[in-house]
């Protein structure tokens, strides 16, 4: 009795060490699969321009170490004579207020709706409710023609207010569910010491709501950094304004078979999203699992 | 200090605090119009500009708020001051909404009635045009395929990774590998497939790897966006590289919550593990399934700049958000570029409204 069940114990043992190797082999195909095309284009991007055309990214494995066979050239061809460089700065320029004027903005008004009151407090919240999902399509073409007769079409303001606008219900949403679960007796500890709604909020709760805020930061960074949508039809292609992704959609149209303009550029928009994915991957996974709570 | 004292003590403060705020709101007005003719300038350093940019932006929020506070302090009687105060709050954030979403909503569907440049009433004309063109046929049909193909398998594949790494070690680096995508834009997503698309006629050495695999294994090298449907699919499978992290870490946050009690009870009545994953967990976790499908959904329904960057609609790959691109600025043509807007408006109206519903459920 006692040795059959260690059999079986024995078996099982087996069964499991051989399922988890099992697991282990699909878990690393998936990431194999999953890396393969970055790994590519990454190593590509230090190739001289010939040699990406005339064979496979692959094939560098045969002499990993033979060092003629890698430049940096693209990268400072790409730069320069690209435009991409001034591309880089300029979705800095958008990208940083894009994301500081929503979450300053939005705060206000979470902790409005959370914590003052107000005639049709519950109705306009429902409204910011519903538009979390609003396609901003449908906001494109009266947006560009009042930006039109306002000279806002190709300014940075124009921009940071179309994000900001496009932006605001969901960093409303976020922000109010954190904001509306602070403790009424802190609210109220502050009042009752004579703060002012505004010294509370600077003082109190903009300091406690420091992870929700972090969170919608990450969403929002990658988000209009990465957009291409609202700074084409905003800003543009134009050298002054360009965004990064924008000059390298540009690039992919006019010289789509220049990959080693491509490759490197690509990766130079890369760069800073990927940044702050990975030094602050914690924060964007809870601003993603709060956001998605709701579709 | 008598009463009177006070007062005019008092109305002296009030008199300097409105003379204060009055200044810097002169000073911000002049120093804002600088800056932004300053950040369009291209005789200065570029990293100054963006400087000056940032700096702009970052604080003239602040001190937008902080006016606008000192100013309504101003207003005497303190019932009236404190009534006025959430306009403060929320004041700017409901502008911004009405001229952002709720006004241009409107807007677009009145453009919607009218011609191309939205000079005279034409009715349905635009409507019809949309149902009956063959192109926007095609963009209506791939939408719909787009939809059901990568929100199916963004979800199911999401589900598996999600299963398959909550029972390794290393899984937080797994996890990682297949999200990072998440952080990669549209446009470089699409210069990275692209390069595994790449195309070189047959006799040539092929630099992509889907043709170099293809020629490997004795095929002949295929234009992989030139073939309809074929291309398509190729297009879709990058919003799935790109998608499928986002759902895999929502479900599995999902998992997690799954009670191990109801598992091991299943295994007892003698379930092996597909059926307990099928029976126990799947049904436990169908909301998160749900919510994170009609996401993806959502953002598939929109998508532009896979196609845009790719190939600008070409080959029968024209979809809904591209097309409407296209007819603002390729055609100039606002009236249809209106209906489209319109059509996709429709399109997510049903989910606004469950969100609308599911808060209202929330609340009481």
């Amino acid at each position: 009795m006692i040795s059959t069940h260690r059999r079986e114990n024995i078996f099982s043992l087996i069964r499991k060490a051989a399922s988890s190797a099992a697991l282990r082999v699909a878990i690393s195909i998936i990431c194999f699969v999953w890396t393969l095309p970055t790994l590519g284009l990454f190593i590509s991007s230090f190739r001289p321009e010939n040699d990406i055309r005339q064979s496979g990214w692959w094939t560098v494995f045969a002499t990993p170490f033979d060092f003629t066979q890698w430049t940096l050239r693209n990268y400072q061809e790409v730069l320069a004579r690209g435009e991409l460089g001034n591309a880089f700065l300029n979705s800095f320029s958008v990208t940083i207020p894009a994301t500081i004027i929503p979450i300053t903005i939005a705060a206000f008004a979470a902790y409005a709706f959370a914590w003052m009151e107000f005639p049709g407090r519950d109705v306009l919240f429902a409204i910011v409710v519903g538009l979390i999902v609003a396609p901003l399509q449908m906001a494109l073409i009266p947006i560009l023609r009042l930006y039109t007769s306002t000279n806002l079409n190709g300014t940075f303001l124009g921009v940071w207010l179309a994000h900001t606008g496009f932006g605001m219900p969901m960093a409303i949403y976020l922000l109010y569910n954190f904001i509306s679960q602070i403790p009424r007796d802190l609210i109220e500890a502050a009042a009752i010491d004579g703060a002012s709604h505004f010294q509370a909020f600077i003082t109190l709760v903009l300091p406690l709501s420091m992870p929700a805020i972090a969170s919608f930061a990450v969403f929002q960074f990658l988000w209009v950094w990465n957009d291409l949508l609202v700074a084409l039809v905003y800003l543009g292609t134009s050298v002054q304004v360009a965004t990064i992704t924008a000059r390298l959609s540009e690039l992919v149209g006019s010289r789509g078979q220049d990959w080693h303009l491509l490759t490197s550029g690509a990766f130079v928009s890369m760069v800073i999203p990927v940044l702050v994915f990975f030094s602050l991957q914690r924060y964007f996974v809870r601003g993603i699992l709060a956001g998605s709570v709701k579709g | 200090m008598t009463a009177q004292d006070k007062q005019i003590a008092n109305w002296h403060d009030r008199l300097v605090r409105t003379a204060i705020a009055l200044s810097v709101l002169v000073m911000v007005f002049f120093v804002a119009r600088w800056s932004f003719a300053f950040m369009l300038d291209d005789q200065a350093p570029k990293w100054v500009t963006t400087l000056v940019a940032i700096a702009v932006g970052v604080c003239g929020v602040w001190i937008f708020f902080w006016i606008f506070n000192e100013i309504i302090s101003l207003i005497p009687g303190e019932k009236a001051r404190e009534r006025l105060r959430p306009l403060v709050f929320v004041g700017p954030a409901l502008a911004l909404l009405i001229i952002y979403l709720i006004y241009p909503a409107i807007n677009t569907i009145y453009l919607s009635f009218f011609d191309a440049r939205s000079e005279n009433f034409v009715g349905l004309k635009n409507y019809a045009f949309i149902f009956t063109s063959p192109q926007v046929q095609v963009a209506f049909r791939n939408n719909i395929l787009w939809i059901v193909v990568v929100t199916s398998v963004c979800v199911t594949l999401g589900l598996i990774i999600a299963v398959l790494v909550d029972r390794i070690q290393l899984e937080s680096i797994a996890k990682s590998i297949i999200f990072l995508p998440m952080a990669i834009s549209s446009v470089g997503a699409s210069i990275i497939w692209r390069f595994v698309y790449a195309y070189q006629p047959a006799g040539r050495a092929q630099i992509g790897i889907l043709n170099a695999i293809v020629v490997a294994l004795g095929g002949q090298p295929v234009g992989w966006f030139l073939r309809p449907p074929l291309n398509n699919f190729a297009l879709m499978v990058i919003m799935i590289w790109l998608q499928t992290g986002f759902c895999m870490v929502v479900i599995s946050a999902a998992l997690k919550a799954v009670p191990g009690e109801l598992l091991e009870a299943a295994r007892i009545d003698g379930a092996n593990e597909f059926q307990a994953f099928l029976r126990v967990t799947v049904p436990y976790i169908k909301g998160t399934l749900i919510t994170v499908g009609t996401t993806v959904l959502i953002a598939v329904l929109k998508v532009f700049d896979i196609v845009y960057v790719m190939t600008r609609g070409n080959f029968n790959t024209e979809v809904i958000a591209n097309r409407m691109f296209l007819e603002m600025y390729r055609f100039y043509n606002f009236g249809r570029g209106s209906a489209l807007a319109v059509l996709l408006f429709l399109a997510v109206a049903p989910v606004m409204i469950i969100n609308v519903r599911n808060l209202r459920r929330q609340r009481s």
